[in-house]
């Protein structure tokens, strides 16, 4: 029974996007299984956190073919972490989606894909072989080129152009490097490449295989030269879609990123100098583009591309404090993006608009929202006591630590302008007086919609929000497991051990 | 046929990157397909190139007697093969849909998301 607990999130989404499949028309059936399904998978997920929280590494050979041969699936502290997220985010998601996605969307198959996206996530986490990472990395794109284009809206498709080219460009580079990495070693457990890659002779071709990861995941979590697509895509699609790419697409990029990173290419003191360089290049174009758009969604979109240098940056110094702090980050982040998303999407309901410019007098007409999207906001900033204060004291120390002055800079700068460019939004958008905006005469406003979907988009912003103040004023129970997952990351051999010396179940 | 097959793959990847680069959704396309089939070579090259029977273990035996064929590059090539398929046929439906509503096949023209709005 729990030998193979840790593939149940796994199985669930699957379940879930194919009951959903058989009720294609029938969009209210799909909206009441997503929802009930994301639940159950929250559920799943806590349990799966709990067991390895408690147990420690569980690993689950498919098909008992024993590593390295088969595919090994493995959950330590990290995945788990991750996995929860993702289906802490997924149910956010899904409730808000039924409530804002409009019906012909959903009458395409919004959801199914959905939560196929949701299952390549979850794969993407619990993988512990490259080529299969691969596999569901293809999954969580190919899913995510249909949410992006569903609805078919000039801008959508002139964003999936973009979106579609350089992640398909990413996948080659990322299967080229898988390939390099077959030939050197002949092997595609990761735990069984640890061991190989550090006996490789030829250090040279290990390095040129390191960068082409480097570029395949850089390109998928947007670091420096390589985030264009971005912010040229993130705010065609519906905020529902945006929400989960915004939280969780460019999070799995990061995710492969560290994984790959402290497991298979360790000790590699040029990488760390790439890394710790490209993060900040990122922390500065990502915060100075933020501070010159004025669409709402394009503002996030750079503040997504900002703050992924924080998690690269505490890879690049690559000691425990650091790994850590990018660790707490990505759990952090995950969480706020999602709602930030989110609550472009309640506001432009609301207004039918979302140019800073053309919005405003939101405060005075809508106090209590006004406060709930104040958490998200702020949190991403980092005023303390909310969420993203507490990872950035260990960043800031990590820095201190290994004499890296200049990603001390990076870091006191960019959250600088990310204060900047939230306190203009919130004089934009909240204290400016209210302005005149032309009435839509087909847009469904927030107040002439259902009682019930106003709930359904109001109820996961505050879950959310929440969820944001627990990680908050519950820093020290975050910074205990960032601090767990650190340790299990820099001691790489407990998770080899965990894959090459398991048992097969008689 | 190493240096060969290493000539055909690196002439696959340069003239894919080339087409991606240029202005025309076709050539995007065409981009796509030859840096796709460039990469399964690849896999295939690195999997090593060795006559072989295939990997099964005659009955009266415990061991593999002659040299084998490594079976795991194309179980690779073939995931990477259907996997590229399926993201090509979807690259040809996007590209004729962004061409039927932006009306325009040069890549340059479709700035209207980088705008400010």
């Amino acid at each position: 029974m729990t030998q193979q607990l840790i593939l149940y999130p796994l199985l669930l989404q699957m379940l879930l996007a194919i009951i959903l499949m058989f009720f294609w028309r029938k969009i209210n059936a799909q909206r009441i299984i997503s929802m009930f399904g994301s639940l159950a998978h929250l559920a799943v997920s806590i349990t799966v956190f709990a067991f390895i929280w408690n147990n420690g590494t569980q690993t689950v050979q498919a098909g008992s073919w024993e590593a390295p041969f088969g595919i090994t699936f493995i959950a330590d502290t990290f995945s788990a972490t991750m996995v929860l997220l993702t289906s802490i985010a997924g149910l956010a998601v899904s409730i808000f989606s039924s409530g804002s996605v409009i019906g012909d969307r959903l009458r395409f198959g919004y959801f199914p894909i959905f939560h196929f996206l949701l299952l390549g996530l979850t794969g993407a986490f619990l993988t512990g072989d490259i080529f299969n990472l691969y596999v569901w990395f293809e999954i969580i794109i190919i899913s995510s080129f249909v949410l992006i284009t569903i609805g078919g809206e000039k801008a959508q498709l002139e964003g999936a152009v973009k979106y579609f080219t350089l992640n398909f460009l990413a996948s080659m580079i990322f299967l080229t490097a898988i390939a390099v990495l077959y030939g050197l070693t002949g092997s595609l457990n990761m735990a069984d490449l640890a061991n190989k890659v550090a006996a490789v002779e030829n250090r040279a071709l290990v390095e040129i295989t390191a960068i082409l990861f480097l570029i395949g995941f850089g390109i998928k979590s947007a670091i420096f030269p390589l985030y264009f697509w971005l912010p040229a895509s993130y705010h065609t699609p519906p905020s529902a879609v945006s929400a989960i790419f915004g939280g969780l697409l460019t999070k799995v990029g990061v995710y492969a990123l560290v994984r790959v990173f402290t497991l298979i290419f360790v000790d590699d003191v040029f990488l760390d100098q790439i890394l710790l360089v490209l993060a900040i290049f990122t922390l500065f174009s990502g915060a100075l583009g933020a501070l010159v758009q004025n669409n709402i969604k394009k503002v996030f979109s750079y503040l997504i591309i900002c703050h992924i240098g924080y998690m690269i940056i505490g890879l690049g110094m690559f000691t425990e404090v650091a790994i850590a702090g990018t660790i707490f980050y990505l759990v952090h982040d995950i969480i706020v993006k999602t709602n930030l998303f989110m609550i472009s999407g309640l506001i432009y309901r609301i207004k039918g608009s979302n140019s800073m410019r053309a919005l405003g007098g939101f405060y005075a007409n809508y106090p209590k929202l006004s406060l709930l999207m104040f958490i998200p906001l702020f949190s991403l900033v980092g005023i303390p006591p909310l969420s993203g204060f507490w990872p950035k004291i260990s960043l800031i120390t990590a820095s201190f630590e290994s004499g890296s002055y200049w990603s001390l800079a990076a870091i006191i700068f960019a959250s600088f302008i990310t204060l900047v460019v939230i306190a203009k939004l919130w004089a934009e958008v909240f204290w400016k007086d209210a302005t005149e905006i032309p009435v839509r005469p087909k847009f469904r406003y927030f107040h002439a919609i259902k009682n019930i979907k106003r709930v359904q988009i109001i109820v996961p912003i505050v879950f959310l929000s929440l969820v944001s103040l627990y990680i908050g004023f519950g820093a020290e129970h975050i910074q205990t497991l960032s601090a767990r997952i650190a340790s299990e990351l820099m001691d790489n051999q407990q998770y080899i051990d965990a894959v090459l010396n398991t048992q097969t179940p008689e | 046929m190493e240096i060969l097959l290493a000539i055909i793959i690196g002439v696959l990847y340069a003239a894919g990157i080339y087409m991606i680069l240029r202005r025309s959704l076709v050539k995007l396309i065409i981009g796509i397909i030859l840096l796709g089939n460039g990469a399964n070579l690849l896999i295939f090259l690195l999997g090593r190139i060795t006559e072989g029977a295939p990997p099964i273990i005659p009955e009266d035996s415990e061991v593999f007697l002659e040299a084998y064929a490594d079976p795991v590059p194309q179980a690779l090539i073939l995931t990477a093969i259907v996997i590229s398929f399926g993201l090509q046929s979807f690259a040809i439906i996007l590209v004729k849909r962004a061409h039927k509503v932006v009306k325009t096949d040069d890549l340059d023209e479709m700035n209207a998301t980088d705008e400010d709005s």
